[in-house]
């Protein structure tokens, strides 16, 4: 589609202080669009899960987002580590943070699994070593 | 009832000022950051002990009016600059979470 909204972030590397920046920057854009709350709450909770998880776990990377009139699309796309157990990882618990994130409140194994409850569609692809890319749909209607 | 008024009817120290018109129409308790942004209700007052600067995400993508550190918790320097600069009200008292819950719910 070519009427489609692109927006583009960076996300740091170890900078909690600044992951959220995207997704806030993104609701505010789909709120002024006049986009229904519900649809704007999953994508911006969805996406901080993923700015954090990108915080934790890669060294950031970046985030695209496209706003279309029915749905907002997203890729988040890290080179980090890649993720071993996918399986293992949509599990509600599961978590391999480290402790100093858990004392943020974070790294309770809830991240990817809210990704997928706030998201319509989702789809990871991950190389060990490489990278992993996390694509998301919201739909709006 | 408006933060401002829950404000005065508890006696809660004002730490960062966002809305204080805001209206109040629940109440929510959890520290676990994760779990709060997708469960806490908009204009709720958010109860918690957590004062770092991912609470202020938090509290702006689930939208509450309000978050409250109960039991004396801590703001750290960052997330006190990074409240101010996003409008969001902290509050805070040395009560705990069950004992302040019981009186909002008294006064919402």
């Amino acid at each position: 589609m070519s009427n489609a909204i692109h927006l583009h972030y960076e996300v740091s590397a170890d900078d909690f202080t600044r992951a959220g920046e995207a997704s806030g920057s993104v609701k505010k854009r789909l709120k002024s669009l006049g986009y229904n709350s519900d649809a704007i709450r999953r994508v911006a909770i969805a996406m901080y899960e993923a700015e954090i998880n990108m915080v934790i776990h890669a060294d950031g990377g970046y985030c695209d987002v496209d706003i279309y009139p029915d749905k907002v699309e997203v890729l988040l796309a890290d080179k980090g580590p890649g993720i071993p157990d996918v399986d293992k990882a949509m599990q509600e618990g599961f978590s391999t943070a480290p402790d100093n994130v858990r004392n943020l409140g974070f790294g309770a194994g809830m991240g990817l699994p809210n990704i997928k409850k706030y998201t319509d569609e989702m789809r990871i692809e991950t190389t060990i070593g490489v990278g992993t890319n996390l694509y998301l749909t919201v739909n709006v209607k | 009832m408006n933060v401002k008024q829950l404000a005065e009817e508890l006696n809660l120290e004002i730490l960062t000022e966002g809305d204080l018109e805001r209206d109040v129409l629940e109440c929510y308790i959890g520290d676990l950051l994760s779990w709060v942004m997708g469960r806490a209700p908009e204009d709720s007052a958010w109860l918690t002990v957590m004062g770092n600067i991912n609470s202020i995400a938090v509290a702006t993508l689930a939208d509450v009016s309000c978050i409250i550190l109960v039991e004396n918790a801590a703001l750290d320097e960052e997330a006190k600059n990074k409240a101010e600069m996003h409008d969001v009200t902290i509050l805070r008292t040395e009560e705990n979470s069950y004992s302040l819950a019981l009186k909002i719910s008294e006064l919402i």
